[in-house]
């Protein structure tokens, strides 16, 4: 009998993901776009930028630091065996720009900058303020979704790039003053290993596919939440979640792209 | 908060990021060119580099004093030819010698410099003569085989 009520149930979690995934990309093409709309306001983006980006500037940098340091210990400790330590600097930058400083980053905004977006959309939604905008002919997705989503575009990069650099120092303050790697070979073996384009440009750019998807579903979440105090908590964890899979999942199908 | 100190912040925010990204190019990445630009030019011909790059490291004593920073083919006498740049305050006698190491059993390659004791210097653009080349493990491996293998047949005729 459960078995029986599980496939129309199926069906028609089907019927609603598709149509909804149509609605989200046109929702998200639209709040682009709308830049050249009359209603987008510049002085509305530099305070989403300033919410996002610089107010999670501290967080960032607090995590690349303790990241760097423990990518340090951990890869002395498995290289010291086969004498290699040579490669930790090569070791450390490679994982912090490939990998950890785009997806790290990405995972602490959408906890950070990500909920708060949902939070804000989702209540504005609840107390009607979205209705009351479109009453007076002013476009919703220009006034207050198009600024939010852009400036967490613009921000995730920025933090990434903060985030690989710091998180190298940390690497580099573990490996050469406390475990006596030769400073002159941390540094020589990464810069002969690291590409500019092949390694930090592409971490950037996963960033910045990072930065559209984590704003992308924060923005969506809090605008199609349920018009309650319940849906707006429900939206706000939904949200982080979602979007907290997302990028992992997207992180496998860009590596797998980008540096096969 | 107030629009300009905004403003402000962003700016701030934005020239971060700009800044990271310039010290992970320069620093972290290969784009640096000033590391040795100050440094003056030496050759060296090689019979073989083997893994040496550009960027290679060229070493007295185990410290770095120069790069390497272009590899080519001398088209007379085939032998490779290596330009390296050393920094200007090492300066090297003319007898000094080249050879090419390995960091380690599986590490990278770099040029080591034996330096020499004549009061004349080189002089930039200079051609180092003495030079040795890297050492081809294969190779060694393979004479070593061999010999054994001729020893070993030489010991069992003469039973």
């Amino acid at each position: 009998m459960a078995m029986l009520e599980f496939i129309p149930q199926l069906g028609r979690r089907a019927l609603q993901t598709v149509p909804g995934l149509g609605a989200a990309s046109r929702f998200l093409l639209s709040s682009l776009l709308s830049v050249f709309n009359r209603h987008f306001s510049f002085q509305q983006l530099f305070r989403q930028i300033y919410g996002f980006g610089v107010r999670s500037l501290i967080l960032m940098v607090v995590a690349a630091f303790f990241t760097g340091m423990v990518l340090g210990f951990q890869g002395y400790y498995a290289l010291v065996r086969f004498g290699a330590t040579s490669a930790l600097g090569t070791l450390i930058a490679l994982s912090l720009l490939r990998e950890l400083g785009p997806v790290l980053t990405a995972l602490l905004f959408a906890g950070r900058a990500g909920s708060a977006l949902t939070a804000e959309i989702s209540s504005m939604k609840a107390t009607e303020q979205l209705s009351a905008m479109e009453m007076m002919a002013v476009n919703p997705l220009a006034w207050v979704v198009a600024p939010r989503i852009w400036a967490g575009i613009i921000s995730v990069p920025i933090l990434c790039a903060i985030f690989d650099l710091v998180g190298i120092f940390g690497g580099y303050l573990i490996s050469v003053p406390v475990l006596g790697v030769d400073g002159g070979t941390f540094w020589a073996q990464m810069q002969s290993n690291v590409t500019f384009s092949g390694d930090i440009l592409t971490g950037l750019f996963k960033a910045l596919c990072f930065g559209v998807v984590v704003t992308w579903i924060a923005a969506w979440k809090g605008y199609t939440a349920r018009p309650t105090a319940e849906g707006v908590g429900n939206a706000t964890t939904l949200s982080v979640v979602t979007a907290s899979l997302t990028v992992l999942g997207l992180d496998f199908i860009l590596t797998a792209l980008l540096f096969s | 908060m107030e629009t300009r100190a905004i403003d402000w912040w962003v700016g701030i925010f934005v020239l971060l990021g700009i800044a990271a990204l310039v010290v992970l190019a320069l620093r972290v990445g290969n784009l640096s060119g000033f590391a040795y630009d100050s440094g003056y030019v030496l050759h060296a011909d090689f019979t073989n580099v083997g893994s040496l790059k550009t960027r290679s490291p060229v070493k007295i004593g185990g410290v770095t004093i120069g790069e390497v920073t272009h590899i080519g083919m001398n088209p007379k006498t085939y032998m490779a030819n290596v330009t390296m740049r050393i920094e200007p305050s090492i300066k090297l006698p003319i007898d000094t010698g080249a050879s090419i190491y390995t960091q380690g059993l599986l590490g990278e390659q770099y040029i080591a410099i034996q330096p020499g004791g004549m009061p004349q210097n080189l002089k930039s653009g200079a051609t180092i003569t003495m030079t040795q080349g890297a050492v081809n493990i294969d190779q060694m491996i393979g004479q070593m085989v061999f010999s054994k293998a001729a020893g070993s047949s030489k010991s069992s005729g003469s039973q």
